[in-house]
């Protein structure tokens, strides 16, 4: 089995929550920044760029232009939030084939300054996407999308609402915590049914924060990262994959974190058991219930009984998750949270969550991406990282 | 309680000009395969199942079932309106609205048949309504 060689080793996640001052490409350079820093390294050490949709102007290289760097690889992968953890896997293997030594993968958006919800996007679909005359004069919202997929689950698995609050519940009580938290104010079942119904089942709590930031990670090559100031991590698995409507003979109840989740896991060698955090992507609940039950931390259909004995609370459950608080307390930059699910499983890996929160003795940790939406189309990418032997 | 929203004109792109003309004739047309017999939708230039190009556009009963809706707050002011996911034939499902309907007395697997409401430009656009209710 593959065994990749290059290390994640940088590592930053923008503070604001709100930046109506400042410039996307602006967000983008503060991010590069702190990431290189992080990583007691330079901009100018830059030879692989990764970013996606969300980078301004003519992606990279309006970007590297800014930035006044001339990286030898770039890859601009886009499948919507899952990109960036898809980024992580490409640019080890970029490395590891001798494209380039230390790359850098950026994220920032301001969707809160400038109004702009992921579904205010999806509804203004430009007439070349192909789907656009069969779903946009229906209105699509991205909560309607997510929540036709939690609609079929109750049907089909009787999952109730207060078992999709419990992700809320646990995300919550981990933002408490998180001084940058958007929202921080552990909430209550019963606070997240009494909010109002967004898109049936879907209430205003379980659906992600509307923030701007962004973040940012560095991957380098084996032997440079020995020489860094902090322990890189290992990559032990990677997955991808794609799903969507299939023609019309769609299946609303998996992800295609099934896919990618396998692929992960396989090449890892890794367990279940020996997974010790999760940074699980939660644009909504039914997003997390969806893929723990995809990655096969438990089987189809008895995610709500898993979330609601509270395993995913810190400290208190099997599969701690989202420590940070998510994007469902915390950030959800740019409304693509896959960014800030690889930096708190850095942060775990390191022992540099909250005492509050941070798993002890960390050493195993996975990380699940998605983008775009699970009622239509989506992308999916998982990673398993590891500490150094 | 009005379900009734503004539909948008849609782009009406060339491989799909007989969709909408049945439409605006009261018809569901599904896109079918004549190699390898299925259908699809929404409507390609090929099969997206056998990747043939010969095709054919069959009329339906305009009878369905709902695979899964959502009830969408649209905002203060706006009338809620149901989405959908309604299967139209043999593993096809379409997004869709539910219309002239109670949105709190649907149910997964209901019965459905197709509807059809002017756009703002006057094209048909497709809907289901509760079949009992008809
Ligand atoms: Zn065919």
């Amino acid at each position: 089995m593959e065994k990749l060689q290059a290390r994640l080793v940088g590592a930053y996640e923008h503070p604001t929550r709100f930046a109506p001052d400042k410039s996307l490409v602006q967000l983008h350079t503060e991010v590069a920044l702190g990431a290189v820093a992080d990583a007691g390294l330079s901009l100018s050490d830059v030879d692989g760029y990764f970013c996606a949709g969300d980078a301004p102007g003519l992606g990279p290289l309006s970007v590297l232009d800014y930035f006044n760097i001339t990286p030898r690889y770039v890859d601009t992968t886009e499948t919507g939030g899952s990109s960036y953890v898809a980024h992580v896997a490409h640019a080890a293997r970029a490395i590891d084939a001798g494209l380039c030594d230390i790359a850098l993968i950026t994220l920032a958006g301001k969707p809160r300054s400038e109004n702009k919800s992921a579904s205010s996007v999806a509804l203004a679909l430009p007439a070349d996407r192909p789907e656009r005359d069969f779903e946009v004069p229906y209105g699509p919202t991205v909560p309607a999308n997510y929540a036709l997929c939690a609609a079929r689950h109750m049907h089909e698995f009787g999952t109730t609402s207060e078992q999709l609050a419990w992700i809320k519940v646990a995300a919550s009580h981990h933002a408490q915590y998180n001084p940058h938290a958007m929202l921080q104010k552990a909430v209550t079942v019963e606070d997240v049914l009494s909010s109002p119904m967004v898109a049936s089942p879907l209430h205003r709590l379980d659906c992600c924060v509307i923030t701007d930031g962004g973040g940012a990670l560095i991957v380098a090559r084996k032997e440079i990262a020995r020489d860094l100031a902090k322990p890189g991590l290992r990559i032990l698995g990677t997955g991808e994959a794609i799903k969507h409507q299939s023609a019309g003979d769609i299946d609303l109840t998996f992800s295609a974190g099934k896919w990618s989740g396998k692929q992960a896991f396989d090449m890892s060698g890794v367990t279940h058991d020996q997974i010790q955090y999760a940074s699980i992507y939660d644009s909504f609940t039914i997003t997390v219930l969806m893929e723990i039950e995809d990655l096969g931390f438990c089987k189809p259909g008895h995610g709500g009984g898993f979330v609601a004995e509270g395993n995913l609370i810190s400290g208190r459950g099997k599969l701690p998750f989202n420590t940070d608080g998510g994007g469902l307390c915390s950030n959800h930059p740019a409304n693509r949270g896959g960014m800030t699910k690889v930096i708190e499983a850095v942060r775990q890996l390191r022992g540099e969550a909250h005492p509050a929160v941070q798993v002890p003795d960390c050493k195993i940790a996975l990380v699940h991406g998605t983008g775009g939406s699970l009622g239509t189309r989506h992308g999916a990418a998982t990673l398993i990282l590891a500490c150094e032997d | 309680m009005s379900t009734t929203r503004e539909y948008i004109h849609p782009e009406i792109s060339p491989e799909a000009r007989p969709f909408w003309d049945a439409a605006n004739e009261g018809k569901l047309v599904i896109h079918t395969c004549r190699d390898c017999g299925r259908g699809h939708h929404y409507p390609r230039a090929m099969c997206p199942h056998c990747y043939s190009a010969d095709l054919e556009w069959k009329e339906t009963d305009g009878h369905g079932e709902i695979y899964s809706f959502s009830v969408v707050t649209a905002g203060k002011d706006l009338p809620r309106y149901v989405i959908a996911y309604v299967e139209i034939a043999d593993r096809v499902k379409a997004m869709t609205n539910i219309v002239d309907c109670d949105p709190d007395s649907l149910r997964i697997g209901q019965r459905v048949k197709a509807v059809f409401r002017r756009s703002k430009t006057g094209q048909n656009i497709l809907l289901f309504s509760p079949l009992e209710s008809l």
